[in-house]
């Protein structure tokens, strides 16, 4: 399916695309538009591709799974209710087995959010990789870049992933208080030596002791807190990347000719069964990593 | 790698998401769900109720039926010992009430019989004396001998 398309296009393209490298190139382009009047690289740039596939998926999950809940009756459940159920049923279960309070005012309900969300992010993976670059060339520019597959920016993962992270430091400081906080960050996870009244030798050595353990728990923490939201928006990124790009190649083996043609038409196959594997996997990871996170906010060491 | 506002706005996307699912996606999910699980909790323990409550009226129905059969085979020996004895009643009655018919016609029998005799002895003795008459007519005075055939008839 991606491979004949990929094809087309090659042969079609062939005058002006003349190179492998431009065509991966072009197809790891943003749809990047102008904002604002300056020219930093930060404020004034967005990525409209990106920004408006991952809100009309987001609304439209939000919205089919709203219709339903809308009507939700506690009788015999319609065959769509039931299937949301099982959905709601699966993401309330991961959260009930690692939190251990009000799971229902906020985490499993932003856990479910993440779950649908990224799920209907990543099946953009499964559509051909050219069928869009056709669709926006009806529109706008012909050539104008436009990628389908929001997870596959790092603006989208990290964007997620920075948000669990400040909900993570906001929920800490709800559990703990401020102090709370701090008093982890500098005395976890090898502890805080007795500051007052050492009664033993040992004591008195850990008092000594005491700023480089501080520094010691102030180093590891750091390094926790930053790399939590990197491993949690890298693995996502990475894998739908990764994907992208093998479909890339596998595009550019069907413009070798006929039999490659068929050679990538059964690869992509093939790639694209393997990712009905991994883009709900990636999803679900995503949403326990979240989880996880968020009840370690929870627990006080 | 280059970050840009995009990072920002699918931060809002993603909060107006997350807003929209805890506010008006979960509760009425949760709220099904949950008011479905008591129901069913509910009847569960409903029919568990019912089905002791079955055990129980099993049991005291069971009770009840034998109370009644053996009532009813008490009733019933009670009728076939009252039946005996009115039968045995109705012999004895009867019995009495035969002998004292036997006796009755016994003793008119005998009435009876004492009355034909007397019958006959009168007839017999007319016939005695209209017999003597007819042989002793001349000799024999009917009026003088009177005595003796009255005596003669009631040896008879």
């Amino acid at each position: 399916m991606t491979t004949e398309h990929t094809a087309g296009n090659m042969a079609e393209h062939s005058g002006e695309m003349t190179s492998a490298t431009d065509y991966i190139n072009h197809h790891l382009s943003f749809n990047a538009q102008a904002v604002g009047d300056g020219n930093h690289s930060f404020w004034n740039v967005v990525h409209f591709d990106m920004f408006i596939i991952s809100l009309v998926l987001g609304l439209l999950v939000a919205g089919a799974i709203w219709l339903v809940a809308r009507k939700a009756t506690a009788g015999v459940p319609s065959k769509t209710q039931a299937f949301v159920e099982i959905i709601f049923d699966f993401v309330d279960g991961q959260v009930k087995g690692m939190f251990h309070g009000d799971r229902h005012a906020f985490i499993a309900p932003t856990a479910l959010t993440i779950f649908l969300w990224v799920l209907a992010m990543n099946l953009m993976d499964l559509v051909p990789i050219d069928w869009f670059a056709k669709l926006t060339g009806l529109f706008g520019e012909a050539h104008a870049p436009f990628r389908p597959l929001p997870t596959s920016d790092v603006n989208t993962t990290f964007a997620l992933a920075l948000s669990v992270w400040i909900l993570m430091i906001f929920f800490s400081i709800k559990a703990k208080g401020f102090g709370g906080l701090i008093h982890e960050i500098f005395g976890a996870p090898f502890g805080m030596p007795k500051l007052f009244k050492p009664k033993s030798v040992m004591g008195f050595i850990g008092l000594l002791a005491s700023p480089l353990l501080y520094l010691a728990n102030f180093m590891f923490n750091m390094i926790e807190y930053i790399s939590k939201p990197l491993s949690h928006s890298m693995r996502l990124f990475g894998n739908m990347y990764a994907s992208e790009v093998i479909f890339l190649l596998i595009g550019l083996l069907a413009a070798t000719g006929i039999f490659g043609m068929f050679g990538a038409a059964i690869l992509g196959a093939l790639w694209a069964v393997f990712h009905i594997l991994v883009v709900p996997l990636q999803a679900f990871i995503f949403m326990m990593m979240t989880i996880v996170y968020l009840s370690m906010a929870h627990d006080s060491h | 790698m280059n970050f840009n506002l995009t990072l920002i706005a699918q931060a809002v996307t993603f909060a107006v998401l997350i807003l929209v699912i805890v506010k008006f996606v979960w509760p009425p999910l949760l709220k099904a769900i949950e008011t479905r699980q008591k129901e069913i909790a509910d009847g569960l323990a409903a029919a568990q109720e019912g089905k002791s409550a079955l055990e129980t009226a099993s049991k005291k129905s069971e009770v009840a039926l034998n109370d009644a059969k053996q009532k009813a085979s008490e009733i019933i020996g009670q009728a076939e010992k009252r039946a005996n004895e009115i039968v045995e009643e109705a012999k004895t009655t009867a019995k009495v009430e035969a002998e004292r018919i036997k006796e009755t016609a016994k003793s008119e029998i005998e009435q009876e019989v004492n009355r034909a005799k007397e019958g006959l002895r009168a007839q017999v003795s007319v016939l005695a004396i209209s017999g003597a008459e007819k042989i002793l007519r001349k000799e024999i005075d009917a009026k003088a001998h009177t005595a003796i055939l009255t005596q003669l008839a009631a040896e008879l």
